[in-house]
């Protein structure tokens, strides 16, 4: 902050930082709900989607947040009335954690830290416990299904996904977002700068699992047994109604747009262009739009999947991890260090 | 070549699914839905949307009502005396409708009862829109059950050399 003309007192840092992130949260997590799960959806099912609320429907999401703003706040009687009220807060708060790390520009960032990645996969397993509160608190068998099941598919998909980011950290040697933000940026395709080296170019195995991971920890199809409704009505959300659930929706896209955000700046360069240096000013205002479209870009292919397969069976996603994805990703852990070592 | 696997071919078909909604009409393009309120399909001619009654077949033979599965037709009749044929007859009885509703909140379209009419009294309508705020107005009564009958297409030619109605 030693750039700014003006000091800022440290309170008004924290609340600026807080504003920031909610607005570096909600953004593009509103745009994906509305261009993918409005819009995108609704084309591949040959159908317009929202069309009545302002322009081509995009004040939908307006619509929505107020309907679900006016429902009931219920909660069940057998329930674990405090447990059940927190655990909605507790998934959303640790989505909004891992925005934390992850850099926007050479000055955006929100908190760096040398560990930064370890910080954000760490932070995204709290929500694990939340969705757990969630399921044991309702008083539901449905929501206890649910809530086992989300808590056995995001740790099995924890490994596989801190694996393939262990690829990455090699190659760059540095746990930092910004510090692989800057190698991606500096470092050379077998001795041609053209566009830096984005590590999809050599860890392209790393972003297939760590796609495949962010699915399974987003609970989305093809990964969403916790929350199958033809089986378990909505799994661990069975209960919830209004403001409580739309929490859990804000938390869900939220956490969408947060391995977007992580997958972006780890595999496709982050938030530097390639022509810019890194210290140029200007990428404190541009940085931001160019991760922005890259979020949208891997955005785009997670909800492609998301409306393309269907569901997977409970024990076909959890031989998936253990037997397919974290060899993989051992195996590419292993030729990255070699070759790291040798070259 | 290699053959492409089903996951990415399923890709491809909703991708391709995206192109065909999101390319301009004039190039074949479109939704396959219309937005409702503001554009309207014509249902096809034989769709079921509500039943008519023409008031003046009806005998209050029950049958319908007796056929319905859901018990979504109420029927009260009584017996008249009217004129005879011939001059110096005997009066004969008649059945008079005091009563024929038909419930479309219960309703279930299976159209037994237009079936099983042996006096052509119920016909199909493609109308559709008769939606109410309020359930208990989904109780259709005989006078608005017969003002469907506008909307009732004609019958459709008969095939050539099919048995003429027999008076």
């Amino acid at each position: 902050m030693t750039t700014l003309a003006v000091v800022i007192p440290y309170w008004g840092q924290s609340i600026l930082r807080s504003l920031g992130v909610a607005a570096a949260v909600l953004l593009p997590a509103g745009t994906a709900v509305y261009v993918y799960l409005f819009k995108m959806v609704s084309f591949m099912q040959s159908r317009l989607g929202p069309m009545e609320a302002g322009p081509y429907g995009s004040m939908q999401l307006f619509a929505e947040v107020g309907k679900f703003l006016q429902k009931e706040d219920l909660i069940p009687r057998g329930a674990d009335r405090r447990i059940f009220k927190l655990a909605p807060i507790v998934v959303v708060a640790t989505v909004f954690l891992v925005y934390v790390p992850i850099p926007f520009g050479p000055f955006a960032v929100f908190g760096s830290y040398d560990t930064g990645i370890f910080l954000a996969l760490a932070v995204s397993s709290i929500s694990v416990l939340g969705i757990l509160m969630a399921g044991w608190s309702s008083a539901n068998k449905y929501s206890l299904m649910g809530g086992l099941r989300a808590a056995g598919q995001l740790l099995a998909y924890e490994l596989p996904m801190v694996l393939a980011v262990v690829g990455v950290v090699i190659q760059a040697g540095t746990l930092n977002l910004q510090g692989i933000v800057a190698a991606q940026h500096s470092e050379k395709i077998f001795g041609w700068g053209g566009i830096g080296y984005p590590y999809v170019v050599t860890q392209f195995v790393g972003l297939a699992v760590f796609l495949i991971a962010a699915q399974a920890e987003l609970t989305q199809t093809p990964f969403d047994m916790p929350i199958a409704e033809s089986e378990l009505v909505a799994g661990y959300m069975t209960e919830y109604s209004g403001f409580r659930f739309l929490l859990f929706f804000i938390g869900e896209f939220a956490a969408a747009g947060a391995f977007a955000a992580l997958a972006s700046t780890l595999f496709l360069g982050g938030w530097a262009l390639p022509w810019v240096s890194l210290s140029n000013h200007w990428m404190n205002v541009v940085g931001p739009l160019v991760l922005f479209t890259k979020m949208m870009l891997v955005m785009f292919v997670i909800f492609w999947v998301r409306f393309t397969y269907p569901r997977l069976r409970e024990d076909q996603l959890q031989r998936f991890a253990w037997k397919v994805l974290i060899p993989i990703t051992l195996a590419n852990i292993v030729v990255t260090a070699v070759v790291k070592v040798v070259f | 070549m290699p053959k492409v696997p089903g996951l990415l071919k399923g890709l491809g078909v909703t991708f391709a699914a995206i192109v065909q909604t999101t390319k301009p009409k004039r190039l074949g393009g479109g939704a396959a839905t219309v937005q409702y309120p503001h554009v309207k399909e014509a249902p096809p001619t034989r769709a079921r949307g509500v039943i008519a009654l023409r008031e003046e077949n009806c005998t209050v033979c029950m049958l319908c009502a007796r056929s319905c599965p859901d018990w979504c037709i109420y029927i009260e009749g009584h017996k008249e005396k009217a004129p005879p044929r011939r001059a110096g007859g005997k009066p004969r009885t008649v059945s008079a409708l005091d009563r024929f509703d038909i419930d479309y909140a219960l309703c279930m379209y299976c159209g037994i009862c237009v079936e099983v009419c042996p006096f052509d009294a119920l016909f199909w309508s493609p109308e559709y829109e008769y939606s109410e705020p309020h359930i208990a107005d989904l109780l259709h009564d005989k006078s608005k059950l017969g003002l469907w009958m506008e909307t009732v297409p004609e019958a459709p030619e008969l095939e050539v050399g099919a048995d003429k109605k027999k008076k």
